[in-house]
């Protein structure tokens, strides 16, 4: 794929044509370093070096409409000078007279520019998708050079596309996917880690890549990318865990070691909610599994405050040694701290009208994590974890 | 015995930081891992998330201050809007490389925020060290533009420059993720204090005239009392310092010394079960509290937020309240059965039988019509009662105060809808 994109740019630069094209992977599959490298590739061919190439690099998520855009091509082009003070009728025509601009700037002939637009997708959605059209229209249209690429992750770009936009578009895809085994995955890991030859101490580079050779061969390291590779095959989060294990390198403790990417690799994959749960007080638990409770029996239907405080009031009353009957409001306040740190969510916005125990909400924690975490409680109650255990066969 | 050492800071500040935050020295110890020295590259956005006050405010500033790095401490519920918090952050930014004017920043948009951004770094303190911009109740950064979050994590590759973004929230990640996808921050969790650890914190405020061990103790009995309800440490914290003049009463009288734990925990027990229905639930203030501790009376008039007891209301407006709640509560069937004379059998059909479990008091209150009030209001009053336009108006001053609520628009051809608002509680209260 990169030689594809390559032929595409020489084409634009050397030949004069406009093109399009598009590039699409999922997230972390490298299309932006895909296109940096081709450039770069690119700024060393010989013949690229005679013509100037201008480069807008337009990223989606600062732009938020095209009027943005299109000032910050102008300021990208240089042309702010030549601008001034001008008023344009339309959005055409200001683009038109920026590419006139930089024709007169090259005497000879007219100076290829490529348009890169990061986050694509987010252009579709600027009102009537001005800018997409003009710009593909002029790469159809061939006056100046122009090739515009975009980035994306969304495979449906397409279908967003208006009908004119997309008939001026060339079609032209380029996919990006991650379809290396897990062989090949090692070998990144391995060539991510390794130090490379013009690093200065010579003698600490030959340790470090006979340790990383080391581990790469070690059976529980292979275990842990096993397992990251199976969760996601994207080399974002293979940095992300690289990274906080080699943070823990330090002077005392030069080498990497398994047990360094075991440890990030247990911090990577912690369940947040279950933390969550482990620190809420008794109080909270005992409404949370009253809440799995009343899940278990309406299969899933949602529930409010005063059938939770129902429910609890039972427990209390039928089995409960160690826990004290509080009063209403106090379990309220235990209610509305569940709320506020999102483990429930009502179904709609809470009104001043209605009343808050009559709201109607639903629990986000499945009943196997909160079974997991009331595992993990410090000092339980027995009989609230007895509760939590059981059916309702005493109804 | 430092347990913080790291090669690019002064020892002197690491022990100094070390005192200053107590039971979370793994957790500082790996942010100061994850930063490495200034000048090296960081995660590009690190996410933490822990429980209310689990020190994630306080040990993040205390770290940045203590160690002298560039930050900027932005709190989004403060800076609501985009462009409040980012002219926000270019305005710290600008008082963090010592630049002596402070000029006005004009920011509206992410695109010129990026590009200030780079003008602001370019000066020569800030060129080689790690700039942190620390936000502080992310969870707000949702409800703004949607494409503040994906840049602030990104900032690192859409600036080119060395700078990481901190985010600070209760709620988990998962909760946060854009739906077509983001940059994936380092989450990083600060667990919840554990009892040991709540005592140890507690503790250290002690005020000088008494002794730590007698502190400890009476730490001991709050924690006992409210750890079953709450672990919040500001929470605690609030509670103790109320409660502990109460609590030295005895030893102050001379009727206990400091080690007579048994009298002062008698003293102290009612007191703080007291408290819980009161101050806890910020029934009443705090200034309220220790001027009633100091008077040293029954507390059986206390004039709570939620107390509606003292709320008077004429004759025929408890009777309209009460006739309200019944109407509310009680399906239509079963008016004949109660309120009239001679009613018939009702017979149980199976519509009933299916829905028997969930009881209306579960559901909510029902809305009614005006008749049905009257017809009720008239069966449960003793003597007559002529419909007078003094009964229709206190039925809308019922509505003002928000024990009714009208329910559907203003011009329904039935005549109004209202529904009850009120507990079973309130009404027994009224009743009496």
């Amino acid at each position: 794929q990169p030689r594809h994109l390559l032929e595409l740019l020489r084409r634009t630069t050397v030949h004069g044509e406009s093109n399009s094209a598009l590039v699409i992977g999922p997230r972390g599959s490298g299309k932006t370093t895909l296109l940096n490298h081709v450039l770069k590739d690119l700024k060393e061919m010989k013949q690229v070096r005679e013509n100037l190439l201008e480069k807008p690099f337009l990223p989606g998520l600062l732009q938020t409409n095209d009027k943005v855009a299109l000032k910050e091509i102008t300021r990208q082009l240089q042309l702010e000078n030549v601008v001034g003070d001008k008023v344009f009728g339309s959005f055409a025509e200001n683009l038109a007279f920026l590419l006139e601009a930089l024709r007169k700037g090259n005497r000879t002939s007219s100076c290829p520019i490529l348009f890169v637009l990061d986050e694509f997708d987010l252009f579709v959605h600027h009102k009537n998708q001005t800018l997409l059209y003009n710009l593909f229209d002029i790469s159809q249209s061939a006056q100046t050079p122009v090739t515009v690429i975009g980035l994306t992750c969304r495979q449906d770009i397409l279908e967003l596309l208006e009908k004119r936009v997309k008939s001026r578009f060339s079609h032209r895809q380029i996919y990006l996917m991650n379809s290396f085994d897990f062989k090949q995955y090692i070998k990144i890991f391995k060539k991510q880690l390794s130090l490379p030859a013009e690093f200065p101490d010579e003698s600490f580079a030959q340790k470090w890549n006979n340790n990383v050779q080391h581990l790469s061969e070690d059976k529980t390291v292979q275990d842990v990318l096993q397992k990251l590779f199976h969760h996601s095959k994207d080399l974002r989060s293979l940095h992300l865990l690289l990274m906080l294990a080699v943070s823990a390198v330090t002077v005392h403790h030069p080498l990497l070691t398994a047990a360094d990417l075991q440890e990030a690799s247990r911090q990577h994959s912690t369940d947040s909610k279950a933390n969550i749960v482990h620190g809420l007080s008794v109080l909270e638990i005992c409404l949370i599994i009253a809440m799995k409770h009343l899940n278990e029996v309406y299969d899933g239907e949602p529930f409010n405050f005063q059938m939770v405080y129902n429910e609890f009031q039972k427990f209390i009353q039928r089995k409960a040694h160690s826990m004290y009957n509080f009063e209403k409001p106090v379990v309220m306040k235990a209610f509305e701290h569940l709320l506020q740190l999102e483990l429930v969510q009502p179904l709609e916005r809470p009104s001043a009208r209605a009343q808050r125990e009559f709201l109607l909400l639903r629990l986000l924690l499945d009943s196997s994590q909160i079974m997991e975490a009331l595992q993990l409680y410090p000092n339980c109650p027995t009989d609230v974890k007895q509760w939590a255990a059981s059916s309702l066969s005493w109804l | 015995m430092p347990n913080l050492e790291h090669p690019a800071y002064p020892a002197a500040d690491l022990l100094r930081l070390e005192s200053l935050v107590p039971c979370r020295e793994s957790q500082v110890s790996m942010l100061l891992s994850v930063f490495g020295e200034r000048q090296h590259f960081s995660f590009p956005s690190i996410f933490i998330y822990g429980h209310t006050s689990s020190g994630k405010t306080y040990v993040m500033q205390t770290l940045l201050t203590t160690l002298q790095l560039p930050h900027v401490f932005v709190n989004c519920v403060e800076y609501f809007t985009s462009r409040l918090l980012l002219e926000e952050i270019l305005i710290q930014l600008q008082s963090c490389s010592g630049t002596e004017q402070t000029s006005p920043v004009h920011c509206d948009t992410l695109n010129d925020f990026v590009r200030l951004f780079k003008q602001a770094v370019a000066s020569q303190e800030l060129q080689d060290q790690t700039i942190y911009i620390v936000l502080d109740r992310a969870e707000q950064l949702r409800e703004m533009e949607a494409n503040i979050l994906p840049a602030f994590l990104r900032l690192q590759e859409l600036t080119d420059r060395n700078v990481t973004v901190v985010l600070l929230s209760e709620i988990v990640w998962e909760l946060f993720r854009p739906n077509v996808g983001c940059f994936e921050p380092f989450t990083m969790y600060f667990p919840d204090y554990s009892i040991g650890h709540l005592q140890k914190i507690l503790s250290q405020n002690h005020p000088p005239e008494y002794s730590a061990d007698f502190y400890a103790a009476y730490i001991n009995i709050l924690l006992g009392v409210f750890y079953m309800v709450c672990r919040d440490l500001k929470e605690l914290r609030h509670l103790a310092a109320l409660n502990f003049a109460k609590y030295c009463e005895p030893v102050v009288r001379g009727e206990a010394n400091e080690r007579d734990t048994r009298k002062l925990w008698k003293n102290i027990e009612p007191h703080l079960k007291k408290a819980m229905q009161t101050v806890y639930l910020r029934e009443i203030s705090s200034s309220q509290w220790e001027r009633l501790q100091h008077d040293g009376g029954e507390p059986g008039q206390l004039k709570g937020l939620s107390a509606h007891t003292h709320v008077e209301l004429p004759y025929y407006s408890k009777f309209l309240l009460i006739a309200a709640y019944l109407a509310s509560y009680n399906p239509v069937r079963t008016d004949k059965r109660f309120f009239l004379k001679h009613h018939g059998k009702i017979r149980k059909t199976n519509f009933m039988k299916k829905h028997e479990k969930t009881s209306n008091h579960l559901l909510g209150p029902k809305p009614f019509p005006l008749d049905r009030l009257l017809a009720i209001l008239y069966s449960i009053v003793d003597n007559r009662v002529a419909p007078t336009a003094n009964i229709f108006s206190q039925i809308t001053s019922l509505v003002t105060l928000q024990l009714l609520s009208m329910v559907g628009q203003n011009d329904q051809l039935d005549g109004p809808r209202y529904k009850c608002t009120v507990s079973l509680d309130f009404i027994r209260a009224i009743a009496r």
